[in-house]
C-alpha cells in the first residue's frame, strides 16, 4: 500500500495528470472569460430579436400587413439632446393617433444653434418596453448621421407603424399609448471638441 | 462516514523531517505549504473584516440619528479642509462601497475558500499539500495589491470627493461619466486582481480534489465540506471570468474610448447590469457554500452521527450552483421587464428554495435523535441553521417580481442580504474557526468566552439587522445617509446592535489572545467520536507535511 502511494505525487505520470486537469479548468475560464464579451454582439441581437428593453423594429418596405378598421393606438413623441449637443430638437406635434397596422408619418424638427457644423445621431427606445417589437420604423432620420450646417433647420420624417399582433400580445392589453423617444448625440467630436 | 485504517498517530515520530520547517522569512512570505498559506489567508481575512467592520461602524454612527452629524466632518478629515455636503455625500458612497468589497473579496472569500479551504481541503482527503503549492502562494500574495489598491484608491479623486462611490456593484453609468478621477480604476484593477487570485485558487482546488483523494476516498465519500469548496471552485471558475470581462469593458469605457454602456452611442447600460448580475448572483453562493460545508461537518461531529442523506447533501450543493446561474436577473426586477421575464425569473429563484430546504431539514435531521453536545462550534452552527433561516425566508420574499417592485434598494434588501452574509456566512466563519482552532494552533480555546461571543454576537446581530426589515417595508431606501424622522427609532436601535455586535468582537479576540497564551494542549480529536474526517486523526497542530504515507479509507462504515 504505501511504496506506490508515497512515490505517487512527484512521478511524472502524476504530475502529467495534474497539469491536464489544471489546464482543463483553466480553459473553462477563459471560456467564461470570452463568453463575456461575446455577450455584447449577443445580447444586441437579442434585443433586436425580441425586441427586448423597448428596442424598435425595422421595416425595409411598406407594412405587409393591414390596417385593422377601428383600432387605433395613440403615439407620444419625445426628443432630447445629449448634453454639449447645440441642437434645439422638438417633434412637430407632441402626440398622434394612428389607426393599428396603417404607415404613418410624422415630423421632427431640428436646429444647430452653434456657429459650427455638427453631425448627431439620434439613439432611439420606446415604453411600454414590451410594445417595442410592434413598432416598426420604415424610415428614419435616426438610421444614419444628420449634418446641420450653422443656424441651419431641418424637418426629419419618421415613417412608421404599429404592428396590429399587439392586439393579441396580452402583455400589451393595458398598452393605450407608446411613447417615441429620441436623443441626438454628436458624432465624431473631434471637429467640435475644445 | 468512514473509518481510518492507516495507523496516524506516528506521523510526527516517524518522519523525523515532517516536522522540519524553513525559517520565518521563507516560511511565511515564500510559503508553499498549504497550511501556511491557509493561515496567511486567515490572518489577512481578520485584519480585513476588522477594516471592513470598523467602516460599518462608522456608517451605523452616523445612521444612528436623522440628519447628517459626522460625515461632514469626516469628510474634511479625508479631504484637507473643509468638505462641502457633495464631498461629505460622496464619502458616504465610498463607505458603503469600501464595506461591500472589503466584506465580500477581502475578509467572506479568502476566509471561507482561502483559509479553511486551504488548510481543511488537502487534509480531508488525505493529499499532502494542495496539487500546485506555487500556484497557491501566487494566489495568496496577489490578494495584498489588490486590497493595497482598493485601500489606496480612498486617497485620489473619484468624482465630488476621493475614493470610489459607486457601490460595490459598480454600476456604470455612474462608474463611467459618472465618476472621472483614477479612484474608480483602481477600485477595478483590484477587482481584477483579486478575482484573478480566486481563479488561480479555483483551479488548485479542482485539479487537487479530482486527483489527489487518497486511495479509497471516492468522490461520494469525500466530507461534505470538500464538495462544498468542489462546486464553489466551480462557480469561481465559470462566474469570475464574466465580472472581470464586464469590468474590463467598463475600464476601456472610462478610458479609452470605448461605448459598451453608453446608451447615447450605441451601448447598453444595462448589459452591465446582466453582467455583473451574472457574476452576482453565483458569488453569494460563493460566499455561502463552503459555509454550508462547515456547517455540515460540525453538526454532524456534535451530534456524533453520520450527516443526514449525505448524497442529497452533496447534490443540493450541485444544485444550488447550477441553478444559481440563470436567476440573476432578479436583482434587475426594476430596470423595466416584461411580466413573463419576471414570472421566470421568480419562479426560476423559488427553485433554489428546494435544494437550500433540503440542506436546512437535513441538518435538523442529523441532530434527531443525535448524542447533541453544545460546544461553541456547536451552538455557532446552530445559530447558523436559524438566522440562514431567517435571511432564506426574506429572500423567497423578495424573489417576487411584484413584491420586489416595491423593495427594491430598501433597508429591506439590506436586512434580507446580511441575514444570509453577515449572519450566516459570518456564523459560519466563526463556526469553523471554533472547530478547528484546537487543531490549528494546538490549543484549546476557552469555552466560556466561545460561549459568551456567542451569545453577545448572536444578540447584537439581530437587534443590529432585525429592525432593518420593519424600516424597510416602512420604505426607507438604501444607501444614503440621512433619513426622515420617522425612521429615528429603528435606526438608533440598530445603532446600539452594532455595538453589542462589536464587544462580542473584541471578546472574540480576547479569546484568541487567552487560548494562544494560556490554552490546554488540544489533543489531536479533541472532539471524540463524532468527529470522523481525516484531520482529526493528525496530531493538533497537524505535522507540517501530513500524509507522507497515504492514509487508506475503508469501505466498511459508509453510513
Amino acid at each position: 500500500m504505501t511504496q506506490a502511494m508515497t512515490a505517487s505525487l512527484s512521478n511524472p505520470a502524476m504530475q502529467a495528470k495534474l497539469r491536464r486537469t489544471g489546464l482543463m479548468a483553466l480553459s473553462i475560464a477563459l471560456g467564461a472569460f470570452g463568453l463575456g464579451f461575446a455577450s455584447v454582439p449577443l445580447y444586441r441581437y437579442f434585443c433586436q430579436v425580441t425586441g427586448f428593453g423597448g428596442t424598435t423594429q425595422r421595416g425595409e418596405t411598406v407594412p405587409g400587413v393591414l390596417p385593422v378598421a377601428g383600432k387605433t393606438m395613440s403615439v407620444r413623441f419625445d426628443s432630447n439632446v445629449a448634453p454639449g449637443m447645440p441642437w434645439q430638437f422638438k417633434p412637430e406635434h407632441t402626440t398622434q393617433t394612428v389607426e393599428i397596422g396603417a404607415r404613418a408619418f410624422t415630423t421632427f424638427i431640428a436646429k444647430n444653434m452653434s456657429d459650427k457644423p455638427v453631425t448627431g445621431t439620434a439613439v432611439f427606445n420606446v415604453t411600454p418596453t414590451q410594445s417595442g417589437i410592434y413598432f416598426t420604423k420604415i424610415q428614419c432620420f435616426c438610421f444614419t448621421e444628420q449634418t446641420l450646417q450653422p443656424g441651419q433647420e431641418v424637418r426629419m420624417p419618421v415613417i412608421y407603424y404599429v404592428d396590429p399582433k399587439i392586439l393579441d400580445d396580452p402583455d400589451n392589453k393595458d398598452t393605450q399609448q407608446i411613447t417615441l423617444s429620441y436623443t441626438f448625440n454628436p458624432v465624431e467630436p473631434s471637429a467640435n471638441r475644445s | 462516514m468512514t473509518t481510518i485504517a492507516a495507523d496516524a498517530h506516528g506521523h510526527a515520530h516517524d518522519h523525523h523531517d515532517a516536522d522540519h520547517k524553513p525559517g520565518f522569512f521563507a516560511r511565511w512570505f515564500m510559503s508553499t505549504n498549504h497550511k501556511d498559506i491557509g493561515t496567511l489567508y486567515l490572518i489577512f481575512a481578520i485584519i480585513a473584516g476588522v477594516i471592513g467592520g470598523a467602516i460599518s461602524g462608522l456608517m451605523r454612527i452616523e445612521l444612528a440619528q436623522p440628519g447628517i452629524q459626522y460625515l461632514q466632518g469626516w469628510a474634511s478629515i479625508a479631504e484637507g479642509g473643509t468638505a462641502s455636503l457633495d464631498q461629505a455625500y460622496h464619502l458616504w458612497n465610498v463607505l458603503i462601497t469600501a464595506h461591500g468589497l472589503i466584506m465580500v473579496f477581502f475578509m467572506v472569500m479568502p476566509a471561507i475558500i482561502g483559509g479553511f479551504g486551504n488548510w481543511f481541503v488537502p487534509i480531508m482527503i488525505g493529499a499532502p499539500d494542495m496539487a500546485f503549492p506555487r500556484m497557491n502562494n501566487i494566489s495568496f500574495w496577489l490578494l495584498i495589491p489588490a486590497f493595497l489598491l482598493l485601500l489606496g484608491s480612498t486617497f485620489v479623486p473619484g468624482g465630488a470627493g476621493n475614493g470610489a462611490g459607486t457601490g460595490w456593484t459598480v454600476y456604470a453609468p455612474l462608474s463611467t461619466s459618472g465618476s472621472p478621477g483614477p479612484a474608480v480604476d483602481m477600485a477595478i484593477l483590484s477587482l481584477h486582481i483579486a478575482g484573478a487570485s480566486s481563479i488561480l485558487g479555483a483551479i488548485n482546488f479542482i485539479t487537487t480534489i479530482f486527483n489527489m483523494r487518497a486511495p479509497g476516498m471516492t468522490l461520494h465519500k469525500m466530507p461534505l465540506f470538500v464538495w462544498s469548496v468542489l462546486v464553489t471552485a466551480f462557480l469561481l471558475l465559470l462566474a469570475l471570468p464574466v465580472l472581470a470581462a464586464a469590468i474590463t469593458m467598463l475600464l476601456t469605457d472610462r478610458n479609452f474610448g470605448t461605448v459598451f454602456y453608453d446608451g447615447l452611442k450605441g451601448g447598453d447600460p444595462e448589459l452591465y447590469q446582466h453582467l455583473f448580475w451574472f457574476f452576482g448572483h453565483p458569488e453569494v453562493y460563493i460566499m455561502i457554500l463552503p459555509g454550508f460545508g462547515i456547517i455540515s461537518q460540525i453538526v454532524s461531529t456534535f451530534s456524533r452521527k453520520p450527516v443526514f442523506g449525505y448524497l442529497g447533501m452533496a447534490y443540493a450543493m450541485v444544485a444550488i450552483g447550477v441553478v444559481g446561474f440563470v436567476v440573476w436577473a432578479h436583482h434587475m426586477y426594476t430596470t423595466g421587464m416584461s411580466v413573463n421575464v419576471k414570472m421566470y425569473f421568480t419562479a426560476a429563484t423559488m427553485v433554489i428554495a428546494v435544494p437550500t430546504g433540503v440542506k436546512i431539514f437535513s441538518w435538523i435531521a442529523t441532530m434527531w435523535g443525535g448524542s447533541l453536545s453544545f460546544k461553541t462550534p456547536m451552538v455557532w452552527a446552530l445559530g447558523f441553521i436559524f438566522m440562514f433561516t431567517v435571511g432564506g425566508v426574506t429572500g423567497v420574499v423578495l424573489a417576487n417580481g411584484g413584491i420586489d417592485d416595491v423593495m427594491h434598494d430598501t433597508y429591506y434588501v439590506v436586512a434580507h442580504f446580511h441575514y444570509v452574509l453577515s449572519l450566516g456566512a459570518v456564523f459560519s466563519l466563526f463556526a469553523g474557526f471554533y472547530y478547528w482552532f484546537p487543531k490549528m494552533s494546538g490549543r484549546m480555546y476557552s469555552e466560556l468566552l466561545g460561549q459568551l461571543h456567542f451569545w453577545i454576537f448572536f444578540i447584537g446581530v439581530n437587534v443590529l439587522f432585525f429592525p432593518m426589515h420593519f424600516l424597510g417595508l416602512s420604505g426607507m431606501p438604501r444607501r444614503y445617509p440621512d433619513y426622515p424622522e420617522a425612521f429615528a427609532y429603528w435606526n438608533q436601535i440598530a445603532s446600539h446592535g452594532y455595538t453589542i455586535m462589536a464587544v462580542g468582537v473584541g471578546i472574540w479576540f480576547v479569546n484568541i489572545a487567552y487560548s494562544m497564551m494560556f490554552g490546554a494542549k488540544a489533543e489531536g480529536n479533541p472532539w471524540g467520536e463524532g468527529a470522523t474526517t481525516l484531520e482529526w486523526t493528525l496530531s493538533s497542530p497537524p505535522p507540517y507535511h501530513q500524509f507522507e504515507t497515504l492514509p487508506v479509507i475503508e469501505d466498511n462504515a459508509h453510513h
